[in-house]
């Protein structure tokens, strides 16, 4: 008999592409899909389940689709599209509650797989350069994305322990990059001048989107209980990473940053929640050893990669290209040369 | 002897003859070859300095600023960007170091080569300056040009400009985690144990060494198994002689201390100038702690004797180093 999954927040990006990957697997023997909206993509054998992870009935869909596996993918990071904080608060930490009450009520259920974040490590300057998934967070979350995600394994960590036997595994993910994935940081990326934070160049870290695919396919797959930082190799700087996009940068003195990521969400012009902006003041690094170790699995992509990969697969306007980049060295050459050059040997004109 | 002829502007020219003109005025009309000039004639040499610069170099640091400028370059997972260190900061310091303060650097064959070890030294001046000469000190003048991993304290990652530039320069946070990857990478790690308490201390107890700390530093060691490299830093003291620090004016603005020194703050941004002392940096020989097992951190007492010795061994190395020094300035 193969594996049964129901897959929460199907709508989403991930979580389609997951379904996708494991309809291509014969041992997956159904895939239910949940969420309040439809998925953006055409899926095959997965059935889409209309329900709300916050409404009790959530414990029907889990008993009637006799699902084995869990992956709770329902997990928002950003308010504007649910309709604000309060909103997004509801569905990830009541949402996961309830999700998790009732998949104590589901006998077939063995196994959960579920969504966090590298945000839950906090970002700070008393922080380690690398975080490992042992170490405790140093500057706690104090809201937003970072801090539902919390108090989400937290509440997956209560019923784990409620439901012993059972397999949990909880991933960590690093910022999500690649060239289909849509998130606040890409949405920063593609501004045609990027506001960094003045005095301050943090290490900043992704994971390519198609490696947490991967990641969430043989979390579903195999068995690999525990917590795991899901993240790419290497880092970049953030102004680094801003001149791989050819782009310049416009640093913003601190004291004024909140409010004009404030003022500039209410215009629409970006939805950067403000909560992460701690992250692009201090940064933030964490260790893939375990993920490595225990799955098997190096990413793919690097950093570096998964962000050029984003690169070529968008269509904005890049000031700096490698093309200009070696004209402007061409010319700053030629310019130096010409009027500060000397020659060596004979003066001109002289023959031998 | 072979001509050396440049090509003039307007010249009658053909495409396959050779591009030189004669000492008659004329164009040369022998074939030429595959360079555009025949076998009599040769092309124009390159031009070997750009004012001040050989034009080898002008090239490297214009394909350096093109690389930098899209970001094609490589950091380590602490942020470590070698490239500048060496070639933008090393040059910056070096003058600071090598004629201002100028220097002596005695003892540099008791660090390593190769492999982790870790540095321990005397840390003064007010402004942490001496940690920073220590560092690009060893990187320009250690046989294997090593790079020092420093352990800052968290005010150094808090400060604009200050933050990225410490990251860049691959410091990092003193706390235990980043400094046992750093040694378990094989990387050299300088830690000063006295703290904020050696640098904001007064004039009057200069080249006294503090407390070192609890003895953190050589439980890192006991756990990475790495030698202990004492370090002395005499001149530090003199920069920024502190004759009072004002306490209020710390907690106000959030600084573990405010110095009040001979210049500073009366005469303002010329107050922030060090005074030019007489330095000596003296590494001493390595103390070993391979012989202790697995747990030997874990016993309080071999800790407290080890911190003991290496600051005695400091101590000591100060005071030898004091009476080479015949004066603070010269």
């Amino acid at each position: 008999m193969g594996q049964r999954i129901l897959i929460t927040g199907i709508s989403r990006h991930l979580a389609a592409k997951l379904a996708q990957r494991l309809e291509r697997d014969d041992q997956v023997e159904s895939i239910v899909g949940v969420d309040v909206e439809e998925p953006e993509v055409d899926l095959e054998r997965t059935e889409f389940v209309r329900a709300d992870i916050r409404n009790p009935l959530i414990v029907k869909v889990l008993q009637a689709s006799e699902a084995d596996t869990l992956v709770h993918l329902n997990i928002i990071a950003t308010p504007t599209r649910v309709g604000g904080r309060g909103v997004m608060k509801e569905i990830n930490v009541i949402g996961s509650l309830q999700l998790f009450a009732a998949s104590q009520k589901a006998k077939a259920l063995h196994k959960v797989v579920m969504k966090s974040t590298t945000a839950v490590y906090g970002a700070g300057p008393n922080d380690p350069a690398v975080f490992t998934e042992e170490m405790g967070m140093r500057s706690a979350p104090s809201g937003g994305y970072a801090r539902d995600a919390m108090e989400i394994e937290q509440s997956a960590r209560d019923y784990g322990r409620r439901r012993r036997g059972g397999v949990m595994t909880i991933l960590r993910f690093a910022n999500f990059m690649g060239s289909e994935i849509e998130t606040p940081l890409t949405r920063y990326f593609s501004m045609p001048v990027v506001p960094t934070p003045m005095g301050f160049d943090p290490r900043i870290q992704f994971v390519h989107e198609d490696d947490a695919v991967e990641t969430l396919y043989r979390a579903v797959r195999a068995d690999h209980p525990g917590i795991f930082n899901v993240a790419a190799d290497g880092v970049l700087f953030l102004s680094q990473a801003i001149r791989i996009c050819g782009k310049p940068s416009l640093p913003i003195p601190l004291p004024i940053a909140t409010p004009l990521a404030t003022a500039m969400r209410r215009l629409g012009l970006i939805d950067f929640p403000t909560d992460q902006l701690q992250f692009l003041v201090f940064g933030r690094v964490a260790d893939n050893e375990r993920l490595k170790r225990e799955f098997g699995l190096s990413p793919r992509f690097s950093t570096r990669q998964a962000l050029e990969e984003f690169v070529t697969g968008q269509k904005f306007r890049r000031l700096f290209t490698p093309e200009r980049a070696e004209r402007w060295e061409r010319d700053a050459y030629e310019l130096l040369n010409r009027s500060l050059g000397e020659r060596a040997g004979a003066p001109r004109g002289i023959d031998g | 002897m072979i001509a050396q002829v440049i090509p003039i502007q307007g010249a009658r020219r053909q495409p396959d003859r050779c591009q030189a003109v004669t000492a008659a005025g004329r164009a040369c009309r022998n074939r030429a070859r595959p360079n555009g000039f025949c076998g009599v004639h040769q092309p124009p040499a390159p031009p070997e300095r750009i004012g001040p610069l050989s034009a080898q170099r002008v090239r490297r640091l214009l394909e350096l600023g093109r690389r930098r400028l899209l970001g094609d370059y490589e950091v380590d997972e602490f942020g470590f960007d070698p490239e500048l260190t060496e070639k933008l900061l090393l040059p910056l310091v070096k003058p600071l170091y090598e004629y201002y303060w100028r220097a002596d650097w005695l003892g540099m064959e008791n660090v390593p080569s190769t492999g982790a070890a870790l540095l321990v030294g005397n840390h003064a001046g007010t402004v942490p300056v001496d940690a920073l000469v220590m560092k690009f000190g060893l990187l320009d003048k250690h046989r294997a040009h090593r790079h020092v991993r420093l352990l800052a304290a968290d005010l150094a990652f808090r400060l604009p400009v200050v933050a990225p530039l410490a990251r860049k320069m691959g410091n990092t946070l003193a706390c235990d985690e980043d400094a046992l990857r750093l040694l378990a990478g094989g990387e050299l790690v300088g830690v000063f144990p006295e703290g904020y308490k050696g640098v904001g201390k007064g004039y009057k107890n200069r080249y006294k060494l503090e407390r070192f700390g609890r003895g953190g530093f050589v439980e890192l060691a006991l756990k990475a198994r790495v030698p202990i490299v004492p370090v002395a830093i005499v001149g530090s003291e003199e920069i920024y002689p502190m004759i009072h620090n004002a306490k209020t004016l710390a907690r106000i603005g959030g600084f573990p201390y405010f110095p009040i020194t001979p210049l500073f703050p009366w005469f303002g941004l010329f107050g922030l100038i060090p005074l030019p002392s007489k330095w000596v940096i003296r590494f001493g020989e390595p103390i070993r702690t391979d012989q202790y097992d697995e747990g030997a951190w874990q016993d309080g007492m071999l800790v407290f004797e080890l911190a003991d010795q290496v600051r005695d061994t400091v101590q000591q190395m100060l005071y030898e180093d004091l009476m080479l020094r015949r004066n603070a300035f010269f």
